[in-house]
């Protein structure tokens, strides 16, 4: 048997029952990751032997009948979280060697839970990309197809779950990095509501959009993932203190009588017939367990790019300037003084499409352009939220496909910024609105590349996106397939 | 053409907080370089900031001691810029909704008095320190005092000459210290002040161009620095030229201002709303709540002292000058209930020992209750105000009460008539060729007489019955 193949859930049982050891699943999933890492390159820094100490740690606690729903569970952490004594990249070479002194909040929760960590998985630079292709660290393959991209940014923990490199992973989600990658990859992939999480130690990207969140093989993985990542943080001042439900409960639940709302702004042209085909599909499977379609509006949806665009960058801008090679990370050794060091650190330090942001987070939020520019912004982004907000006075959750093509080809949108932005753009209005969403695999296209649904609740209402997710899993007739590596 | 002046001051204060602004990190002056420091203030990947409440209750008192509106919302903002003692490449400030505006502060100049309107008091955290080696030409970064809490409070351009400036400044210290937010110390920059300052000519309500002048670290060095702007803006103006809208540098060793960057060079700070913290929600509760602790303001003192001890302006504003003054001198009052003697004690004796001693009141070897008790004895006549002098610089050495010193130096004052009376007759028989020129008309020697009868009893003869003595005695014929 293969324990690398199997979920949290299943894998728990077996650990409680005594079956299996977690030394035995994380030697699994060593060993698969020895055999299709050089193939997908899912990850850039793997942790074998702190992981096999941690494994052992979870099996002695086990044994003792202590232990929870992720003892002994081996999780790959995007290369954006703060990982203790393990290098934090962020897929850039300005970080290429930095060692943070502190966890995440995240990364800490899951160490108490017991989880074993596997390594740190690559990403678009600084989580800025829709392909991971702007890594400095090489390019992650899609395990479905290794000449496509596995979406992004968090393109290595979609991944490292699709190749069971791991048994679920933590991403984070500014525009749909979590989503996209999930859908392409054919995995689950859920963006909790913004506060909902922790982001002490997520190296911020655009620190108003930016959440972390669960990629699993299932849906009820992730609702395990939610627990134990969940809730109010003294070290995050905008993470919220409300109650963290357990999750798990609202699986079993039907969705008898539920609204979702279609929003007619995400079915247009330019949409792929093959996921067009598919989401028609899923919408038939929820009506058919007593779900109600309502078409709705989502008015200021032709302006989600545009705002997501100055907002992301303009918050980037300055949440990368202490990247200067002062005080650690990247330092260009030949600056001749305090300027030219300067320059020449953040000139080779950061790659083109991270400096392409800090260009155009600068110059929006630049005297003279700011209110053209970032105010207006602002502006809009509360009209998108509104947007949602009364959205959800009328349905449940908004459903719509994850990615408007599957995934395309590596170097396909390279070179066409404009066209890698408008991928993302069934993902940025939740992080614009604040709302939590999930991809959830919808069946393949002829060529078997995996596809996505996403669904939207309002704020704080994961359990909903948990609830209808899980119910279309398991009513879906969609056979349940494995990428061939 | 005679030119208006135009000042307007731009003060931060960096406030007592036990820990920095966004993190627990110590507030300690002068420890090891980058000991008091954590991932957080010093920027480090993935870190974020969380408020310090302290901050926001010191700011909410100076708010209300100014008489400013506080915000029932007031928001963060990032001010970006590249410096390497700014470690994550931004300050956190408040811009457009700061905590407090609104404000006013009065102050008096050659007895006229003025209110000197505040425009707005924010909170925002410092930066750190860079040292610059010239021998070796390497510069150092010390992140200490990286993310130390400060005030700034801006005026409005409501001064209209040094003196003014200087005056507002005073009273701003003051307060500051008074409600024990700040320690007001200049030299170690918890106190500094850059001024922005144009001419105008008179009658003409448009402001001149300004200049804004930095490096001025004491209360002098500020009214110089202006003294010296107004010279030179002057000067440019009567030339027919313009002045330049700059930063200036004070040299205080040259006492002339030079250009630091114009214009053109100017930051452009890029300043946007913080994500990483919320607004600051103040409720009335908690607004109240500071405003009941607020201790008893300088000015108010002084008007109190005034009324309640009738003692002249001057003497009160001496006394108020710090809050442990004015706290030991009403101790005194309290103990003594001699208002104004209490006073001239406090201001005049004990404070030229302290000067002197370079002591402050807290350190004082006179306690309230001795140097009441000084003020009893002389009162009730067991010592003459000059034997007091003496005795008090017994106090200030040993330390013992008055009365214990009065009794081991045999002080007592004599005032049993008839041994002064033996005495004074004495007197007056070693002096005949005196007493005869007295008696010729020359009446200024009735002082002479005095003095001899005093320094024949060793000082403790009790003047009045002396000067009645001789006053009957001289007036026998």
């Amino acid at each position: 048997m293969e324990l690398n193949r199997l979920t949290i859930h299943e894998l728990q049982e077996r650990l409680r029952d005594g079956t299996i050891t977690s030394v035995e699943i994380t030697e699994s999933v060593y060993r698969r990751i020895a055999s299709v890492e050089d193939r997908v390159h899912a990850y850039i820094t793997l942790t074998q032997e702190a992981a096999t100490e941690q494994a052992r740690a979870a099996d002695r606690r086990i044994q003792e009948g202590a232990g929870g729903a992720l003892t002994g569970i081996p999780i790959a952490l995007k290369d954006v979280l703060s990982t203790q004594g393990v290098r934090t990249t962020c897929g850039s070479r300005t970080l290429e060697n930095f060692i943070p002194p502190y966890d995440a909040t995240v990364v800490k929760k899951l160490k108490d839970a017991g989880a074993v960590f596997v390594g740190k998985t690559n990403m678009d630079e600084f989580a800025m990309g829709s392909s991971t292709e702007t890594s400095r660290f090489g390019i992650t393959k899609n395990p479905w197809d290794l000449e496509r991209i596995p979406g992004g940014s968090s393109g290595g923990s979609a991944a490292a779950v699709a190749a069971d490199e791991c048994i679920a992973s933590l991403g984070t989600d500014t525009g749909g990095s979590i989503r996209q990658p999930a859908a392409l990859c054919g995995v689950v992939g859920l963006k909790p509501t913004y506060g909902r999480v922790s982001r002490f130690g997520l190296v911020a990207f655009a620190s108003s959009l930016d959440q972390i969140g669960p990629i699993t093989k299932d849906v009820e993985d992730c609702a395990i993932m939610m627990n134990a990542i969940c809730g109010h943080d003294p070290q995050d001042s905008t993470s919220v203190p409300t109650e963290v439900p357990d999750y798990r409960t609202c699986l079993s639940r039907d969705i008898e009588g539920w609204t979702i709302g279609i929003p007619k702004e995400y079915f247009v042209e330019g949409v792929d017939p093959e996921i067009r085909a598919s989401i028609d599909t899923a919408i038939k499977t929820l009506e058919g367990l007593g779900a109600r379609c309502l078409d709705i509006s989502l008015p200021h949806t032709e302006y989600c790019i545009a705002t997501y665009y100055i907002i992301a960058p303009s918050e980037a801008s300055s949440n990368l300037a202490r990247y200067d090679g002062v005080r650690y990370g990247f330092r260009a050794p030949d600056g001749e003084n305090l300027l030219d060091m300067y320059k020449k650190t953040r000139s080779s330090g950061f790659g083109a499409e991270v400096k392409r942001r800090i260009m155009i987070g600068t110059y929006s939020l630049s005297s003279g352009y700011y209110d053209a520019y970032y105010k207006k912004a602002s502006q809009v982004r509360a009209l998108i939220r509104d947007d949602f907000d009364r959205a959800f006075t009328k349905c449940d959750v908004i459903l719509t496909p994850a990615t408007p093509t599957p995934a395309f080809r590596i170097g396909e949108k390279m070179d066409d910024p404009l066209q890698m932005y408008l991928y993302d753009i069934f993902t940025l209005s939740a992080n614009l609105a604040g709302v939590p969403g999930i991809s959830v695999p919808c069946g393949y296209t002829k060529g078997g590349l995996p596809l996505g649904v996403q669904f939207m609740a309002g704020h704080f209402q994961e359990e909903k996106l948990l609830q209808i997710a899980s119910a279309y899993e398991k009513n879906s007739d969609k056979e349940k397939r494995t990428p061939d590596l | 053409m005679t030119y208006e002046t135009v000042i307007g001051l731009e003060v931060h204060a960096q406030l007592l907080t036990k820990t920095k602004i966004f993190c627990g990190c110590s507030t300690r002056f002068g420890q090891e370089p980058n000991s008091n420091t954590c991932p957080i203030c010093l920027g480090m990947p993935g870190t974020l900031p969380v408020l310090n409440k302290k901050v926001v209750e010191y700011a909410m008192r100076m708010a209300h001691a100014t008489h400013c509106r506080i915000n029932r919302t007031s928001t963060w903002a990032r001010k970006n810029y590249f410096y390497p003692d700014l470690p994550k490449g931004y300050q956190i400030t408040q811009f457009d909704h700061p905590l407090a505006e609104a404000g006013y502060v009065d102050i008096e100049t050659g007895g006229v008095k003025k209110r000197i309107g505040i425009t707005r008091i924010h909170m925002e955290e410092d930066a750190g320190k860079s040292i610059h080696d010239d021998l070796s030409g390497s510069s150092y970064v010390d992140l200490n005092r990286a993310a130390v809490p400060l005030i700034e409070i801006v005026s409005e351009p409501d001064m209209r000459a040094p003196e003014e400036a200087a005056q507002y400044l005073r009273r701003l210290h003051e307060i500051l210290v008074y409600l024990e937010i700040c320690d007001g110390n200049m030299e170690e920059g918890s106190f500094r002040c850059d001024a922005n300052i144009s001419l105008r000519p008179e009658g003409q309500e448009a402001f001149g161009i300004r200049s804004e002048l930095k490096n001025m670290n004491s209360f002098n060095n500020v009214q110089h620095a202006l003294e010296y702007e107004i010279l030179r803006q002057r000067a440019i103006l009567e030339r027919g030229d313009q002045v330049v809208q700059e930063t200036r540098l004070w040299d205080a060793s040259q006492g002339l201002t030079h250009s630091m960057r114009g214009k053109e060079e100017a930051h452009d700070y890029r300043y946007f709303p913080e994500p990483d913290l919320v607004p600051i929600v103040i409720s009335d509760a908690w607004e109240e709540e500071i405003r009941a602790a607020l201790p008893e303001l300088p000015m108010e003192k002084r008007a109190r002292f005034i009324n309640k001890y009738g003692i002249p302006p001057y003497d009160a504003g001496v006394l108020t000058a710090s809050r442990a003054l004015a706290d030991y001198y009403e101790e005194v009052v309290r103990l003594c209930e001699r208002p104004k003697i209490a006073s001239n004690w406090v201001m005049g004796d004990l404070l030229a020992y302290l000067n002197e001693a370079k002591l402050e009141i807290g350190e004082s070897p006179v306690l309230p209750a001795a140097l009441a008790q000084l003020i009893g004895i002389i009162g009730d006549g067991t010592i003459s105000g000059k034997i007091a002098k003496e005795v008090f610089e017994g106090m200030w050495q040993s330390g013992k009460q008055p009365k214990e010193i009065v009794e081991e130096k045999g002080l007592v004052q004599i005032t049993d008539t008839g041994e002064l009376e033996k005495i004074v007759e004495g007197v007056l028989d070693a002096h005949q060729k005196q007493l005869e020129q007295y008696r010729a008309g020359k009446d200024q020697l009735f002082g002479f007489f005095v003095g001899q009868t005093m320094k024949a009893t060793g000082g403790k003869a009790n003047p009045e019955i002396v000067n009645e003595l001789l006053k009957k005695k001289l007036s026998m014929s």
